[in-house]
């Protein structure tokens, strides 16, 4: 798997390219700003592009406009967007046009390779990783309007592993419960939020997404 | 000209000849106002002028009583009429002020220097006497009675002659009369908003404050909000300060200590030494949570890479509370004021959560003639008041760094309407 790497800060570039290759994936890029990105995304495709929100030569949200130019350009194109902090309305914009291959993490989340690596592999594979501080705040949100208070407790928690972008079985290990309860966990809040159901996972994901942003 | 504009400046006309009458009023009013302190000089000045040359027929105890009498007048009663009258005079030409501003279309700000509470009588006096407000009020008095009057009474007491030379018909020059008499009124009453104009003018250029006075207002104003200013700017620094170093500081040191502590255990002990580690860098992942909250309480990333407008919207992302924003700028505000309206509209959207009980809530933001405009609305139940809530009294300081202001509009029941207001230009 090979991946583009745009981020300005060489200690945290050079990090995260040594984590990537010591778990077996292929950097194509590494650059510091959003218009060699661009360049080098175009020159030679990546399965996956990790973009920083912040790069020069303005500082402010230039690698998410990079990130949402080069989805434009290339569509469905996976890209993870790293920041040191996340937002929801940055979260809307990348999800905004309803396709998978997206993933909006903490700069944190580097501190669990393990999990990182498979959040990247899963964004290549076109499917989704939302962090969980984006998620609980969605969830915090909807509680305040009350539309999530029909879930059960376990449902809810289901539910927010399930907008990360998390598959059953990751769910099932993380809860410790087997795949076929998460299975009816899915099932009957699909049904409670009046959801159509699917047996694809990303679609699912989008549609929980989707159902917490309205 | 259109019938309707016609009998609109006819109708115009007449309110301003019943308005001169009313300014004619006041100054008759002002004119005793003033003669009484006069009279009362005058009468004190005869007093002494015969206490010390009376006529043969008076006794010396007679004068030294009428001496006495007259001292304490001067001493007591004089400077009681004259903080009463200047009090009444002041009150009176507010009203005019006010109705200047109302009826002419000339506002007249008010020009005197503030008055301590609980000042003496005598020290108190001295104060009015002191302030140029107080001359330019009795020179206004003056030129009022003399040129005021005509201004105001003239065109009433024109359309009376008009009118009364319209009633003598029965002579044989009736129609010549008719026709000069109608011609008087119908000037007149169109002359009346002009003449008007001219007395509001006039009591502008005695009763509006000085270039000097409004200099010093300015110099105060500028001199209060900069200590406040900078007394919020250093409480901001402490308090940043404080969270570093309880915070993001003290977790650093602790992970500096259990990472040495795995270097001890890594050889004896690898468990233990994992478990540090985990705990080390759970710890790190803390810090930098603090410290993520720390710089949103600074400068959110938002308004710093987008302004004010996505900042808002961002955050009402972040709340429960349905909010509805429309945005209308052309640019960016400048940061500071980016940054001061940000937080402003922040802490208004977390008094409606908290204390409105509101279902929905509006922001509204644009820019027109140089001024950024806000406004914030929502469905709850109001009673919001400036004067109790330390929150709404933090924003109006902050804001009046910028020369900005607040108003609302918080009947109980609600709904609650806050509108901020800040100069400023775009970039």
């Amino acid at each position: 798997m090979r991946v583009a790497i745009a981020e300005d800060l060489f200690l945290l570039r050079d990090g995260l390219t040594r984590m990537l290759e010591a778990h077996g994936l292929e950097i194509s890029a590494a650059v510091d700003n959003g218009t060699d990105l661009l360049a080098a995304i175009r020159a030679d495709k990546p399965d996956v592009a990790i973009v920083d929100v912040r790069l020069p030569p303005t500082f402010t949200d230039e690698g998410l406009r990079a990130a949402l130019t080069a989805r434009k350009e290339i569509p469905g194109l996976p890209v993870l967007v790293l920041s040191q902090y996340v937002e929801q309305l940055y979260a809307r914009e990348l999800m905004a046009d309803g396709t998978g291959g997206i993933g909006y993490l903490l700069k944190d989340r580097v501190f669990d390779s393990t999990q990182f690596v498979d959040a990247v592999r899963r964004v290549a594979a076109g499917g989704t990783a939302m962090d969980p501080e984006v998620i609980s705040r969605l969830l915090a949100r909807n509680t305040g309007n009350d539309s999530l208070t029909v879930l059960s407790p376990r449902e809810r928690e289901v539910l927010s592993l399930m907008a990360e972008g998390r598959s059953n079985a990751a769910i099932a290990q993380r809860m410790v419960i087997t795949e076929r309860a998460v299975a009816k966990h899915t099932a009957s809040i699909f049904l409670k939020l009046d959801l159509q159901p699917s047996d694809d996972d990303n679609r699912r994901v989008l549609a929980v997404l989707a159902h917490l942003n309205a | 000209m259109s019938n309707q504009s016609l009998s609109a400046q006819v109708a115009g006309g007449v309110t301003a000849v019943g308005r001169g009458l009313v300014f004619f009023a006041l100054t008759l009013t002002s004119l005793v106002l003033l003669a009484v302190p006069l009279l009362a000089l005058t009468l004190t000045g005869w007093g002494f002028g015969f206490a010390i040359y009376a006529p043969s027929w008076e006794s010396f105890d007679r004068r030294v009583f009428l001496f006495a009498v007259m001292l304490i007048a001067v001493l007591v009663v004089l400077p009681l009429l004259f903080l009463g009258i200047l009090t009444m005079l002041r009150q009176l030409a507010n009203l005019i002020r006010r109705l200047s501003g109302g009826w002419c279309g000339v506002p007249i700000a008010v020009p005197y220097k503030p008055v301590p509470v609980g000042l003496r009588r005598y020290r108190r006096l001295l104060r009015l006497l002191e302030d140029v407000a107080t001359w330019r009020d009795l020179g206004w008095i003056v030129g009022s009675a003399c040129v005021g009057t005509v201004l105001t009474a003239g065109p009433a007491v024109l359309i009376a002659f008009g009118l009364a030379g319209i009633g003598r018909t029965t002579h044989g020059d009736g129609l010549r009369n008719v026709i000069l008499g109608s011609m008087l009124v119908t000037a007149s009453v169109f002359a009346a908003p002009w003449l008007l104009r001219a007395y509001a003018a006039l009591a502008s250029s005695l009763l509006a404050p000085t270039g000097g006075a409004e200099l010093a207002r300015r110099v105060e104003h500028l001199a209060q909000t900069r200590s406040e200013t900078i007394d919020t700017g250093a409480a901001e620094i402490r308090r940043i300060e404080r969270d570093l170093h309880d915070g993001a500081q003290a977790r650093l040191v602790a992970m500096g200590m259990t990472l040495d502590a795995a270097g001890h255990l890594i050889d004896e002990d690898p468990k233990a030494a994992r478990a540090l580690l985990i705990e080390a860098r759970d710890n790190s992942a803390k810090a930098l949570a603090e410290l993520r909250a720390l710089v949103r309480g600074i400068l959110p990333p938002v308004l710093a890479d987008r302004g004010v407008a996505d900042a808002i919207r961002a955050l009402a992302l972040d709340t429960p509370l349905r909010t509805h924003l429309v945005s209308d700028l052309g640019g960016r505000p400048p940061a500071p004021v980016e940054s001061a309206a940000y937080f402003a509209v922040s802490e208004l959207l977390a008094n409606v959560s908290k204390h409105a009980q509101a279902g929905q809530a509006w922001v509204d933001i644009r820019y027109t003639e140089g001024m950024l405009r806000i406004g914030v609305s929502d469905d709850g139940n109001g009673g919001a008041d400036a004067a109790h809530g330390t929150g709404l009294q933090g924003i109006e300081r902050r804001l009046a760094a910028f020369d900005g202001v607040l108003a609302i509009s918080s009947p109980p029941g609600g709904p609650t309407a806050v509108t901020m207001e800040i100069p400023c230009a775009l970039r």
